[in-house]
């Protein structure tokens, strides 16, 4: 019982309430359903990315590509789709998806080569991959988002519902219980915590452990660019600096899910309250009024003093 | 080691080889000296005061910053609000450091307290706190843009001219103030602490903490004294780039915070801790600075920069990727 009771997990949830309270006394609207909807809706974006880097996080390494990942992709759909609309072709717009996707994957797999096989610490291989990423994109588009819009499947998946709840939330959720399943019931997953315990141990057990650093890399890539995809449909366009504010609220959102920066361990259902937690403090935050500075000194507190909390009442998932 | 032993492998090595851990150092003042080299040669002025002083200038915020995140990551650490530390100190210099002579020598004063006091804070929330330091310091930054954010809303404030010029000009007519600067302050800091046992204590806890802990050394000590030095120098960083733009600026710190961790890799510490020498980071800030500097007289196009930017920061850490992909013994490589 006490278990339970001191479970990063609970103590989420107990805070998610309490911003919830907080927020209601503010604003009467806030609890209202649409509201918090579309809450949830946008905690999607955030959520979808979070999955990719809680892999990653596990394996005791970062990705700090995250923000240009995010933003190349959504450049290349949105470009893929101005395009085709230049061409009156239709074809294009449905090939939009998949190429913003591949363009994640891609950097995913550079991640991972640079981090596996040439053996660059990931914070700042993945560092230089996301500088490489602004360069090309700014280079090869003059420094401004070239023509184009989202594609109506990305509009679809972004703002769309199906009896009546956000299709972005179907999203994070399948995609969420797909990493969990991966995670924690087969191979790929055992793997992957073994590796961040201890890849020396890990390769002398018979993990191939470069090829799994290199896919959860992938993943990572796939996951990210699906947010910048997310994102563009909700903004109908791809802009310069819309990864950006995505890179610091993923790891928190993590990290106060109770999954340990060093690795070795990771929990899917505290990431996924973490990302609600982070989502409904910044809301709260606007909903207060707050100036921005003072935004960024509560956010910081608050995660600090939930960190101290998991560090003096907390034993470590799993 | 017996000395005497003189092993096939010792007696093969070539003439020219030094110790394995010297490349470290070696590798990014050699590079740092053909980047310098072919700077003289390509800019309009050469070797002249007019072109040396603006490149001595440029780096030493960086080098300052840089100094400080390698004390934190020598200790196994990272300071992610280096950076903001450097921003909340800009600002504070912009407000401060003005006036009469005692008030500018008050004001410089606390903007170093105010670093240090960052520093501690960021030091105890690890040491105490048990966070993570990546964390701690990702949250603490927040805190620190925050405070810099009221301090100064929008860039701007007024920092004293005199003084300013002073360490911005040249010492004797030829030589960079700013040099002297830098080296007086990091050699004033460190030489007598690399002398006394908490000092080593940094690289002995980096290097293997158990082991420093049974030689009765004291990791949260060394821990705490790493995380005030890198507020320290991050406040010095903030307080020359109040002399350099003769400003405050809130938004400055979330690059420092990424390029002073690329500084510290290139100028040959280790991210696992225990390894790097405080002239080896030095020298990979004005790396880091001094090709910025070469692509803007190469007449590269401003839109291919950024990308060239990528690509060397990519080339700089992949250097020691040739050892890893040749080794026979793939356990070597893997921690």
């Amino acid at each position: 019982m006490t278990a339970i009771l001191r479970s990063p997990t609970t103590i989420v949830g107990v805070m998610i309430v309490a911003i919830l309270a907080i927020g209601a006394s503010a604003s009467p609207n806030f609890l209202n359903a649409s509201y918090l909807l579309q809450q949830l809706q946008i905690s999607s974006f955030l959520g979808v990315v979070a999955l990719g880097a809680l892999g990653v996080i596990v394996l005791g390494q970062i990705d700090l590509s995250v923000p240009w990942t995010m933003t190349s992709s959504a450049i290349a759909a949105t470009s893929v789709v101005g395009v085709g609309a230049a061409a009156q072709d239709v074809w294009s717009t449905e090939l939009a998806m998949p190429i913003g996707l591949a363009v994640g994957a891609f950097i995913g797999l550079v991640n991972g080569i640079g981090v596996a096989l040439l053996r660059v610490p990931a914070m700042i291989w993945t560092l230089g991959i996301n500088a490489v990423v602004l360069g090309l994109c700014i280079f090869i588009t003059g420094g401004f988002a070239p023509p184009g819009e989202a594609s109506p499947l990305m509009r679809s998946l972004a703002v769309g519902r199906t009896l009546g709840l956000p299709n972005a939330l179907y999203v994070w959720i399948g995609i969420s219980l797909v990493a969990a399943f991966l995670l924690t019931r087969t191979y790929i997953g055992r793997a992957i915590v073994a590796i961040g315990n201890g890849e020396r141990a890990a390769y002398l057990s018979g993990v191939a452990t470069q090829g799994v650093v290199i896919l959860v890399f992938v993943f990572a890539g796939l996951c990210s660019a699906l947010g910048g995809l997310l994102l563009a449909g909700y903004a109908n366009q791809a802009y310069q600096t819309m990864g950006d504010p995505y890179l610091l609220p993923v790891i928190a959102a993590i990290v106060i899910g109770g999954t340990s920066i060093q690795g070795g361990s990771g929990s899917v259902t505290g990431m996924l309250l973490g990302v609600v937690f982070v989502t409904l403090l910044t809301s709260v935050l606007s909903v207060l009024q707050m100036p921005d500075p003072h935004r960024q000194i509560i956010y910081g507190a608050v995660i600090l003093i939930t960190l101290l909390l998991y560090g003096r009442f907390t034993r470590p998932v799993n | 080691m017996v000395a005497t032993e003189i092993s096939p492998a010792r007696r093969s090595r070539p003439p020219l080889s030094l110790p394995p851990g010297a490349w470290r150092l070696a590798l990014p003042l050699v590079v740092l000296a053909v980047l310098f080299a072919v700077l003289i040669a390509i800019h309009p002025r050469g070797l002249a005061v007019a072109s040396m002083t603006p490149w001595a200038n440029q780096a030493v915020t960086l080098a300052f910053v840089a100094v400080g995140q390698f004390f934190v990551v020598v200790t196994r650490g990272l300071d992610l609000s280096i950076g903001a530390v450097l921003a909340l100190s800009n600002a504070l210099a912009s407000e401060l450091v003005s006036g009469t002579p005692v008030e500018i020598a008050v004001g410089v004063v606390a903007v170093l307290a105010v670093g240090c006091l960052c520093g501690a804070i960021n030091g105890a929330a690890v040491v105490f706190g048990r966070i993570q330091p990546i964390v701690a310091t990702l949250a603490t930054g927040a805190i620190y843009t925050g405070l810099a954010l009221i301090v100064r809303p929008t860039p701007g404030g007024d920092v004293d001219e005199a003084l300013s010029d002073m360490l911005t000009y040249e010492t004797f007519g030829f030589f960079p103030t700013s040099l002297i600067l830098l080296f007086a302050v990091v050699y004033l800091v460190w030489w007598p602490l690399s002398r006394t046992v908490l000092g080593r204590s940094l690289y002995a806890i980096g290097s293997n903490e158990s082991a420093a802990f049974m030689s009765g050394l004291n990791p949260k000590r060394a821990r705490l004294l790493a995380h005030v030095l890198a507020g320290f120098f991050a406040a010095c960083g903030g307080l020359f780039l109040a002399f350099q733009t003769l400003s405050g600026d809130a938004s400055v710190g979330f690059s420092y915070t990424l390029n002073s961790i690329a500084a510290v890799v290139i100028g040959g510490a280790s991210l696992a801790g225990g390894v790097g020498t405080v002239i080896g980071v030095i020298a990979g800030a004005y790396l880091l600075r001094t090709i910025s500097t070469i692509m803007i007289f190469t007449g590269l196009p401003p839109m291919a920069q950024p990308l060239f930017e990528g690509l060397v920061l990519l080339a700089a850490v992949s250097v020691g990727a040739i050892e890893m992909i040749t080794s026979r013994n793939k356990l070597k490589v893997l921690r």
